[in-house]
């Protein structure tokens, strides 16, 4: 298979046990929203257990509410019913208002690198802002992470003059200055042709293998989500609730070619399933709607 | 060798031109006698010594020209310093949006011309009430399209700078500046010509200096011309001002103009 | 923590953000919930009001009270012939002006959009006249047309014309082709390409051309009518400037501003029932 053209190269930042992943409780986690009279239930009775470290794949039809979870993990959106705590601690419960942090650090689906600052400006922008570097620090930082990841060349450079897939390498990088607990990527590679795919894919996993974070990787890519995770939850569609949860027992560090094996296409037989069926009943409920 | 477009550009110069300069000549339409033709005003406009006192040479022209820029630009930095702030709040608050929107939305309607009786009666100085009524319309301009800016980010930004750990104050400085700076540059604009196009209106109505005044003026005493060279001056610098702010504007936002260039 | 909603779906999202933006109904007549908050600011702006003018001293003196405008209104103009006519009056002007803006202005950004000849000719004389204020024009105006009537018409048309031919011009240049390429290519003859695909394109940026000129006419009629004629709202304010009565002035302020805001409406409405699919709020 293609050569190791974008394997990570050993960095300080990456083997640190200051910030090695963050155990993830989900307890009964349940959001509605009250818009204009009506209120819709979007996610009904979430649970989900997380061990330090972990690499969990969520996996369901578009606009079923992954993305919600994901929010509500974040800290972008307040909870309606239900805890959640990193590590024993209490983060989110209903009445508490919602804090994001560098703690768990977000990866979008459309980017959001600001296209009005440099690449360097972007990576260093997490230190810098939360003081706990100087900006000469964070920018000297960011440079050596942006050498291990193979993008020093492009420091200087403005995020719109970059190829989509340098851009969300450089957004994991601007993530991981932080030294987040936990790792949240919501569908970041959706938007990509399946070349660049590959090697965003390749760029995850060796991060991973390096610096071992608790990762939540949503997507509605079924096969992605197996070659990557430790355990995909597929959820249902509206209201969405946790449909199955798949333990990926296959050896790290993985591989393109066990997309052929055995153990590979059992796994994805076995959700594929689950997955087609929450697809198909969206479907229907998108039609019923239009009807 | 120009391009084809730049000698069309000068036909249809010369053209209108001609057309004009034929229908005020020849046609014997009353209405049109009456008017100037455009070889007297060129001339006029460039004679070191002009018939009725005004042309490129001359110190009052330049004086009237000041006076109007004077007013412009002061109602429009008061405009944008008062507008962008108000812009801002409006745009970034929900709440803040519910207390002020309504209450712009009560005076809007009201077209600003309308104001300067009021406003020369308060301001009792033809001077303020004039740069005034600028001011309400540039303040508009500037104040509704800060706050379209604002709305127009993309919320992944606010919520990616409160993931790396941005302050109130971070977010300000770091998103919604940047973010809203195209939307807020295209409202300084339509303000810097609204200012125009408002000041010349008040100062026809009310005032003793200015190109606006100048016009009025003109047409009382029955010179012509110079009516002609105060309006094309009045569009040269409205048209001047917009695009100075223009081009701060792409000077600003220089990432604006990067280009897909590296390839991945 | 700024609450994560999508762009207010209040403007628009077909219309450019900045045209959007002059086009922001004050009111949303057709909601039911009344937002106290503004009320409160609306309150507040009376107060401050009442409280200038009762101790405001210096300019302020002579101004009345929203109570004795009211009154005034109520007792003098109501009832007062010449005060209904000024409204028919302004609102004939600017019926005319911008609806002869509308006619002309239309096809002229057709043909400046499409004939690209036309276009190299045409195009710089708009760009040259377009800066010009339309309040600029009252002298020739009034120089040039025999009767008094007709250079006002010509202040209330060229101040939308100009607008509607950039907007319709702009419009049609941003056409996709490929929608005109798609049609050709399925058997439309250049009529149908020309019905059915650029005049239905054309509608929103005829719609806030629409709204931006209806405004800027009713700005200029105003100061038209105090410059030159001795009929209308415009002339009514100013006769109540002239002659100090600054209750005069405040209630033409008033009439003028329900008469824009009238206006407006009656645009938007056509606009939503040219535009259906269009979420106008």
């Amino acid at each position: 298979m293609a050569g190791a053209t974008t394997q990570l190269g050993p960095h300080a930042s990456f083997p640190n046990e200051a910030s090695a992943g963050a155990r993830l409780a989900v307890r009964d986690v349940s959001k509605t929203y009250d818009t204009d009279g009506a209120s819709v239930e979007a996610l009904k009775g979430c649970s989900i257990e997380v061990e330090a470290g972990a690499f969990v794949a969520i996996v369901g039809p578009s606009g079923c509410g992954k993305s919600t979870l994901l929010n509500m993990i974040a800290g972008f959106d307040t909870v309606s019913g239900g805890e959640i705590y990193m590590d024993g601690r209490l983060v989110a419960a209903p009445g508490l208002p919602p804090r994001a942090g560098p703690d768990r650090v977000v990866v979008f689906q459309n980017g959001a690198l600001f296209p009005w600052k440099t690449v360097l400006e972007n990576v260093s922008y997490g230190p810098v802002r939360q003081r706990t570097l100087t900006r000469k620090q964070a920018e000297n930082k960011a440079v050596e992470l942006l050498r291990a990841c193979k993008l020093d060349a492009v420091a200087g450079a403005y995020p719109a003059q970059l190829s989509s897939g340098m851009q969300r390498r450089v957004e994991i990088a601007r993530a991981l200055m932080n030294e987040p607990r936990v790792l949240l990527l919501d569908e970041p590679f959706r938007a990509m042709d399946s070349v660049s795919k590959t090697t965003m894919h390749r760029h995850l996993l060796d991060m991973y293998r390096i610096s071992r974070k608790t990762i939540l990787f949503i997507t509605h890519d079924l096969e992605e989500a197996i070659y990557l995770a430790d355990s995909v939850i597929v959820m249902t569609t509206r209201p969405a609730m946790i449909k199955l949860v798949i333990s990926v027992k296959l050896q790290r560090p993985r591989h393109p070619r066990i997309l052929f094996s055995r153990e590979y296409l059992e796994l994805k037989r076995e959700a594929a399933e689950s997955v087609h069926e929450e697809a198909r009943k969206a479907f229907e409920r998108g039609e019923r709607e239009q009807a | 060798m120009r391009s084809r477009r730049f000698w069309m550009m000068w036909v249809g110069y010369l053209g209108a031109a001609a057309l004009w300069y034929a229908s005020v000549k020849w046609l014997p339409i009353a209405s049109f006698q009456r008017l100037p033709d455009p070889v007297t005003v060129i001339t006029e406009w460039l004679s070191p010594n002009p018939t009725y006192g005004i042309s490129i040479f001359t110190y009052p022209y330049y004086l009237h020209i000041l006076n109007s820029t004077y007013r412009a630009t002061a109602a429009f930095l008061l405009a944008t310093l008062l507008g962008v702030p108000l812009g801002i709040c409006m745009g970034w608050s929900e709440i803040f949006h519910r207390y002020a929107s309504p209450l712009l939305g009560l005076l809007r309607p009201v077209p600003p011309l309308a104001w300067v009786p009021l406003a020369i009666l308060i301001f009792s100085g033809i001077e303020s009430a004039v740069i005034f009524v600028t001011f309400l319309v540039a303040f508009y301009a500037t104040t509704l399209n800060t706050v379209v800016g604002v709305r127009a980010i993309e919320p992944d930004y606010f919520r990616a700078s409160a993931c790396l750990g941005a302050s109130r104050r971070d977010i300000l400085v770091d998103v919604i500046i940047p973010g809203a700076l195209p939307n807020i540059f295209t409202g300084l604009q339509i303000a810097m010509g609204a200012a125009w196009f408002s000041l010349a209106a008040g100062e026809m109505i009310a005032a003793q200096y200015g190109l606006g005044f100048l016009i009025m003026e003109s047409y009382n005493l029955i010179q012509f011309p110079t009516i002609v060279i105060a309006m094309a001056t009045l569009g040269i610098v409205g048209f001047l001002s917009s695009m100075l702010i223009r081009t701060l504007g792409r000077r600003l936002m220089r990432w604006r103009e990067q280009t897909l260039g590296f390839a991945g | 923590m700024r609450k994560t909603t999508a762009p207010s779906s209040k403007l628009s999202s077909r219309q450019p953000p900045r045209l959007a933006a002059l086009t922001f109904p004050a009111f949303r007549l057709h909601t039911w919930r009344v937002n106290w908050r503004g009320a409160v600011s609306v309150g507040g702006f009376l107060l401050l009001w009442e409280l200038l003018v009762r101790f405001g001293g210096g300019g302020f003196e002579g101004i009345p009270t929203l109570a004795q405008v009211l009154s005034t209104f109520w007792n003098k103009y109501l009832t007062s012939d010449r005060y209904w006519q000024s409204w028919l009056v302004s609102f004939e002007r600017v019926g005319y002006g911008f609806s002869l803006a509308q006619l002309l202005g239309i096809p002229l950004g057709l043909l400046l959009g499409t004939r690209r000849v036309f276009h190299e000719v045409v195009y710089p004389l708009v760009e040259l006249l377009r800066p010009i204020p339309p309040l600029a024009w009252v002298p020739l105006s009034i120089l040039f047309w025999p009767t008094a009537e007709l250079s006002i018409i010509f202040i209330t048309f060229i101040g939308p014309f100009f607008i509607i031919v950039i907007n319709v011009h702009d419009a049609v240049r941003s056409l996709r082709k490929e929608h005109l390429w798609l049609a050709r290519s399925l058997g439309a003859t250049r009529g149908y390409a020309f019905r059915r695909i650029i005049l239905p394109a054309l509608i929103p940026s005829i719609a806030v051309g629409m709204t931006l000129g209806i405004a800027v006419s009713w700005n200029v009629v105003i100061a038209a009518e105090m410059i030159a004629s001795d009929v209308g709202l415009g002339r009514l304010t100013w006769e109540g400037y002239v002659s100090h009565t600054a209750t005069t002035v405040i209630v033409g302020m008033i009439s003028i501003g329900l008469a824009g805001y009238l206006s407006a409406l009656v645009v938007s409405y056509a606009e939503r029932r040219l535009m259906p699919w269009h979420k106008v709020t």
